[in-house]
């Protein structure tokens, strides 16, 4: 879930450290657009992010999980038959095709575009590059007149393009909360990935990541036994911190809870703390849970390459953990993909849910509590307990920060918690004024369904794409920077594992110290009152 | 002329009902795998229809992303939708009375569609974004629209085409008998230019009509923890499991 370096909330930071890759020529030292003064539409510089060149998949990462090695002979006409296939199988696809006016209304709606001035980063024009072939090879017009509807042949520079461009889409879904028929770019750039993978053009970081997934069992590879000496070293430095014996069981048989979180909770900063606040609000609560070796992973890249059988196959092993654990109630950690697929998806794919009737959904059904929502979020069972009066907090405990908080994207526009639509921004919200006293918000223009993309979501979180992170990542620092000045905000809490591990990272790039983000649960952790005897 | 004009506006109406109607079958068919409503979203049919009818009545998101936008393609839709209902007069006799009522406003909407469209038709030059997105048929889309609007409005208020005339000739296509068209220059542009767009429409990126009803971000209830989706392809993976 982390890119290659954990990083580590150390000193201030004032000048950032440059991520060189001893591999890589040479590059123009990567710098942070200054911030606007009003939020104006930047100018376009056609090409700007030409040269953003992701790191095509080695062909053992992409055998390993059943695409071709390499671009395969006769890719041309293999691309555009799966593309005909995803349009029988698509209706997203299929309808987002014909639908777009290029009215502009989504063109200065990208975090992308406004960091780079890119127009290809404008997301009517990402679309186009699919758009345009698609005319070509599927539509009357584009056959008799390409020129004149802007149809074009699928050629290597095509393709190359679309690998450069769709690997500069985070899939934060931003353009659709505008766009008048709702056209999802999102589901436009799955689409381009997965016929790239089809004809053995994927990309490397999130090919070796699926991989380690289905071999190791989460993201990071991090191995059972390296899991179980984390989990022991969490238990004594919480029993050490505040004298509480709080557990952080892994494969308990029985226990009532199954939770799964990304596995970055296992070791980056400032994930962990959020994991330890996960167990000491179990534990407050005396709830049993466990964590599962083979489910140590919320995250599910397989959405990213929007590939259904990589999603589903990912998504299974949550669903078979949970069966052998013998869990009444499944539970996703602070991740936002994690949570838009287990909220959105796991029911369709694996049948966590209602309504499923294979065996084993069945018998799942059979076993998980009925009164519990199948998954529920970790802020949904937290927020639950503190209305039930089980949590007890030292909201004093948090007096030194002043809190925002940063709507993640897919938790925000692909999913829900709570009982209505937009209770996925109340829950956080209120769980950060029941635990600290000093919260404000971001403006209104960069929050809730409205909000943006850290920038480096959607599979980007690579060292490669560095210089695409920090420029996609203005917006949200502009807002950020509005609300430090004005109000003197110095944490930015969040709930997904991207995001934390994208600002830590780009939070020195825009002058900030990269401490100053963490999860919703890491302030839990500070305030809450664990009861010493147990 | 009577002939070709006839001949053209069976064809072109063959062309749009039949060319429409296959793609709301194909849009049908195709099913959306996932739930993907953008939230938040309502989590009742009810509410996914009210969205529905927001969004193409108001043109909701459209207002959130850009007042300008908005406000011309509203005008612009408004106007055509007041425009056409008031062409109906053409095609009934009787004329329905709500019709009748429109007439006058229809009359006026007339302004508002050509003011729409113009205002759609000057971003696409003056606005360096829309510009660097805009296709030659974009820009034919908006001449076909604005020429029509144009010459309708000069056989209301410049030269007069005989009406009662063009009414006979469109009542007597719809019982298969060819009466005499005016012969009027304006008529036959305004008449051949709709044709055209009746024709090009099942082609073209007017078919965002249709396509909004089946947008998935839109029309899906955002219900899947209480309720599983499956589509018939993806169940088929299931009977794997």
């Amino acid at each position: 879930m982390a890119d290659e370096t954990t990083p580590v909330a150390a000193a201030p930071a004032p000048k950032p450290a440059p991520a060189a890759k001893p591999a890589a020529p040479a590059k123009p030292k990567i710098e942070a657009p200054a911030f606007r003064e009003f939020p104006t539409i930047p100018a376009l510089q056609p090409d700007a992010m030409a040269g953003s060149n992701p790191f095509v998949a080695a062909a053992n990462h992409n055998e390993a999980i059943g695409f071709p090695g390499t671009l395969v002979e006769g890719w041309e006409q293999k691309a555009v038959a799966k593309m005909g296939e995803l349009l029988g199988t698509y209706r997203s696809l299929r309808v987002y095709m014909d639908a777009c006016v290029h009215c502009g209304a989504c063109t200065d709606k990208c975090h992308y575009f406004i960091g780079t001035g890119d127009p290809k980063n404008m997301p009517v024009a990402r679309q186009e590059l699919m758009r345009s072939v698609y005319r070509r090879y599927f539509t009357l017009p584009g056959k008799l007149f390409p020129k004149l509807v802007g149809a074009r042949d699928l050629t290597k520079d095509v393709l190359d393009d679309w690998f450069r461009y769709y690997n500069q889409c985070s899939e934060c879904r931003r353009c659709s909360v505008f766009c008048p028929y709702g056209i999802d770019t999102a589901e436009v750039t799955m689409a381009a990935k997965e016929i790239m993978h089809t004809v053995g053009h994927g990309h490397k970081y999130v090919n070796e990541i699926i991989g380690k997934v289905h071999k190791i069992g989460n993201n990071l590879g991090l191995p059972g036994p390296a899991l179980e000496d984390t989990l022991l070293g969490l238990e004594e430095d919480v029993l050490e911190d505040t004298g509480a014996a709080v557990k952080y069981p892994l494969d308990m048989q029985g226990a009532e809870v199954l939770l799964v979180t990304p596995s970055a909770d296992f070791f980056a900063e400032p994930h962990v703390d959020s994991l330890i606040g996960y167990g000491k609000v179990f534990h407050a609560a005396g709830i049993s849970w466990t964590l599962s070796s083979k489910a140590s992973e919320a995250g599910n890249f397989g959405m990213f390459i929007g590939n259904y059988d990589q999603m589903k196959k990912i998504a299974m092993r949550v669903r078979e953990a949970a069966l052998e654990l013998g869990v009444k109630r499944i539970v996703v950690g602070e991740c936002g993909h994690a949570w838009r697929v287990a909220y959105a998806f796991w029911n369709t794919l694996t049948g966590v849910g209602a309504g499923a009737n294979d065996p084993f959904a069945i018998q799942l059904q059979k076993q998980l509590d009925p009164n519990y929502k199948q998954p529920s979020h970790i802020c949904e069972v937290t927020w639950d307990l503190i209305q039930a009066g089980r949590l007890k907090f030292d909201k004093e405990a948090n007096d030194h920060r002043i809190v925002t908080f940063h709507d993640s994207c897919n938790v925000a526009r692909g999913s829900r918690m709570g009982d209505y639509g937009g209770g996925q921004f109340d829950i956080p919200r209120n769980i950060i004024r029941a635990v600290a006293n000093k919260y404000v918000d971001m403006s209104e223009a960069t929050t809730r369904e409205k909000t943006f993309c850290c920038g480096g979501g959607g599979g980007l979180l690579t060292d490669e794409l560095l210089d695409l992170r920090v420029k996609g990542a203005l917006p949200r620092m502009e807002a950020l920077k509005q609300v430090a000045d004005q109000h003197g905000v110095n944490f930015m809490a969040t709930i997904c594992a991207i995001c934390k591990a994208q600002f830590t990272k780009v939070l020195p790039y825009y002058g900030f110290k990269m401490s100053m983000v963490g999860g919703v649960h890491q302030l839990v952790s500070t305030a809450i009152v664990l009861n010493n005897e147990q | 002329m009577n002939l070709v004009f006839a001949l053209l506006f069976y064809a072109a109406t063959i062309i749009l009902v039949g060319g429409v109607a296959y793609r709301i079958y194909e849009y049908a068919r195709v099913p959306a795998p996932l739930k993907i409503p953008t939230t938040p979203a309502p989590t009742t049919t009810g509410g996914v229809a009210f969205r529905m009818f927001r969004e193409v009545v108001f043109f909701e998101s459209l207002f959130k992303s850009n007042l300008w936008i908005w406000a011309l393609g509203w005008l612009f839709h408004v106007g055509l939708a007041l425009v056409l209902l008031r062409h109906l007069r053409y095609f009934t006799e009787p004329v329905n009375f709500v019709i009748a009522f429109i007439q006058p406003f229809g009359m006026y909407a007339g302004f508002a569609m050509a003011a729409g469209l113009a205002g759609l038709w000057a971003r696409r030059f003056l606005v360096e974004r829309i510009r660097y997105i805009s296709t030659p048929s974009d820009h034919l889309m908006l001449a076909l629209l604005l020429g029509i609007a144009l010459t309708g409005l000069g056989m209301k208020f410049l030269m007069h085409t005989d009406v009662v005339a063009v009414k006979a000739f469109f009542l007597g296509l719809m019982v298969f008998e060819i009466n005499p068209l005016p012969a009027h220059p304006g008529l036959y542009l305004h008449l051949a230019m709709v044709a055209l767009l009746m024709i090009v429409f099942p082609l073209s990126k007017l078919l965002h009509a249709p396509g909004v009803f089946f947008s998935p971000t839109r029309n899906q209830v955002d219900n899947p923890r209480e309720t599983r989706h499956l589509a018939p392809w993806a169940a088929q993976l299931d009977s794997k499991n």
